[in-house]
């Protein structure tokens, strides 16, 4: 992307100039406001989206105030709910995918702009974006016949047998648990912590790669150096942004997490997710303080991942702001 | 000082190559399983009846999902109807009209929305179209991914007309031509064959969503005959299989899921052939 030959040239051509009078201006007039309104939207549905979600969720708020937040009881029977579970099943879901996609994506990144011959670079982020592309609900099916048992016949015995005494390699495993929705949110994420990792490494100066490599450093030292250092806030952005996505996602998770209203401190135990959650109980719910604690459930997502979201876009666009542009 | 040593420093060097390229090909693994799984389990599930055949009851043979591929298609046909006219229009003002400031705040709204868990989508849009009209329907379906395609079709409209270069708006401008008219026919047109591209890969992105149909366009067995009616989706339907306990759903499961990935990998491939040369311009 070039920045220099388009912004100041329209907006200099636009602002100076009043062309014709007439219909023309008018026609003018009406095309910007127009394409304004149009462009308002996305103000305006984020404020719907916050507006629709606060008035479904106000009588769970009424009743339970901010005890929803910190209990664990789902019960529909005595319509008494709490989010706590669903919270904390977000969070550690969330960790889980990012203690695997974070370590991943950079190296993949890195690799792809400063070690990969040239051939195989195109192909290889053609595979990511498509990885990116991949529906939801499959990745999910195939996490559920392919993912879940391999980890139940191979892969929990062996970590039992070599972790078994920590306690988060304990209890009972039924197959659909906490570590595979974090597996499968991992690889959901890798693709978009990759694409833009691989961006901010781009846009750094190819100035600094040169000097540390006349002063005689390796390949690598020059990329722990020069290039890491110079990206660390971008990156930093770009993992942020992952988390967003993870604790938002819903499918793929419904369909491995296990569904169950608990959380248990284990990796091999189901949970739910906010957002699994929500799928999961949706069509099933009944009488007005059920769908209005599902819909604050909906609230508190939003909140969390609208606070992630814009703490990522300020660190990239701060990071990549205008002026900074790749050097290749 | 003392002096480095050099062999380890090499061997720290070639080490870490080697666990970078290691980390690719574990990124690209999961993108070659699934498709590998998929085949095998799905490709001898595809036959003419699936694609148009209604699903039958539990424990008869046979049956296909046409409803739901047809679902599909109805539903991005209704999404596009609300999110490109919006999403260009929107993507216009931020390239050729407004402030810098201004336009910063826009993007950062726009980028944020993309951010909104889809499932979200599903809750509001049911807040605001199911409840009302009493009843899940085709129509909530098609807005609510209509609405998740603004945002999306709004970024990448603006990116390709920003690579139109100023020059084209100020020879037209300096004939004395108007600018709305300057922008219409000769920026977009400029920039049409990449803003057709940015619509695809949305209409690609949302033709996968499960999501926010869940309680909007709810799914169904049958065919839909009137968008108040809930219709059936293939996300959805594979969803609705994979989560059955019955071996012959989850045959078509696997047909399904194959067809909607090659669906959406062909669209994705087949942007990129077509457009090779626009995006490929000086990386």
């Amino acid at each position: 992307m070039t920045t220099e030959n388009r912004k100041p040239e329209s907006a200099a051509a636009t602002g100076g100039l009043k062309p014709g009078a007439g219909a023309a201006h008018l026609g003018d007039r009406a095309f910007e406001w127009i394409t304004l309104i149009m462009a308002l939207s996305v103000f305006i549905l984020i404020f719907v989206i916050g507006y629709e979600l606060a008035v479904g969720s106000m009588p769970a708020i009424h009743k339970f105030h901010w005890h929803f937040l910190v209990s664990s009881d789902w019960d529909p029977v005595n319509d008494i709910y709490g989010a706590l579970p669903f919270v904390i099943g977000t969070v550690v879901s969330s960790a889980i995918a990012l203690v695997i996609a974070v370590p991943i994506s950079i190296a993949t990144a890195l690799y792809l702009t400063e070690m990969a011959p040239a051939w195989l670079r195109q192909p290889l982020i053609m595979f990511i974006e498509l990885l990116a592309a991949i529906p939801s609900v499959i990745l999910g099916f195939w996490g559920l016949f392919v993912l879940v048992p391999w980890l139940h016949i191979h892969c929990f015995p062996l970590f039992r047998s070599v972790f078994g005494f920590i306690p988060i390699f304990h209890g009972q495993d039924y197959g659909p648990c906490m570590l595979a929705a974090g597996i499968i949110l991992a690889i959901m994420i890798i693709p978009i912590i990759t694409s833009v990792s691989r961006e901010i490494l781009r846009s750094v100066p190819g100035l600094q790669r040169e000097a540390a490599f006349a002063l005689g450093a390796t390949r690598w030292e020059v990329t722990r150096i020069a290039v890491l250092g110079y990206a660390k806030k971008g990156l930093f952005g770009a993992v942020i942004l992952g988390l967003g996505r993870a604790l938002g996602e819903t499918m793929a998770v419904t369909m491995v997490i296990g569904n169950a209203p608990q959380f248990v401190p284990s990796l091999f135990q189901p949970g739910s997710t906010l957002a699994s959650w929500i799928a999961n109980q949706f069509t099933e719910a009944v009488g007005d303080l059920f769908y209005s604690a599902l819909f604050e459930l909906g609230l508190v997502l939003l909140g969390v991942t609208l606070l992630v979201n814009i703490l990522a876009q300020l660190l990239l666009k701060t990071f990549a702001g205008p002026g900074v542009k790749p050097q290749h | 000082m003392n002096a480095p040593n050099h062999n380890w420093r090499k061997f720290k060097n070639v080490f870490m190559e080697i666990l970078a390229l290691v980390c690719a090909i574990l990124v690209v693994m999961p993108l070659v399983l699934v498709f590998y799984h998929l085949i095998v389990e799905g490709f001898g599930s595809i036959n003419l009846a699936f694609f148009t055949q209604l699903p039958k009851a539990v424990g008869e043979k046979g049956g296909g999902m046409a409803n739901a591929i047809v679902g599909t298609f109805i539903l991005i046909g209704q999404a596009a109807l609300v999110g490109v006219p919006i999403g260009v229009l929107g993507g216009i003002y931020l390239s050729e009209y407004g402030g810098t400031k201004f336009n910063w705040w826009i993007r950062f709204a726009a980028d944020i929305l993309n951010g909104v868990p889809s499932i979200t989508w599903g809750v509001v849009v049911y807040g605001l179209m199911v409840v009302p009209m009493h009843g899940s329907s085709a129509l909530a379906g098609g807005v609510v991914l209509g609405l998740m395609m603004i945002p999306l079709v709004m970024r990448t409209t603006e990116e390709v007309l920003q690579l139109v270069p100023g020059g084209y708006r100020e020879a037209a401008l300096a004939l004395g031509i108007s600018q709305w008219r300057t922008i219409v026919q000769i920026v977009v047109r400029t920039a049409l064959k990449g803003i057709v591209t940015g619509v695809l890969l949305a209409m690609a992105r949302i033709a996968g969503e499960t999501a926010p149909l869940l309680f909007t366009a709810f799914g169904n067995l049958g065919w839909a005959h009137s968008l108040r009616e809930p219709i059936a989706a293939m996300p959805l339907q594979i969803f609705n299989y994979a989560i059955s306990p019955y071996d012959d759903w989850h045959r078509q499961a696997w047909a399904g899921a194959l067809v909607l990935l090659l669906l959406v990998l062909f669209i994705n491939i087949g942007v990129r052939f077509l457009t090779r040369d626009r995006f490929q311009q000086k990386t």
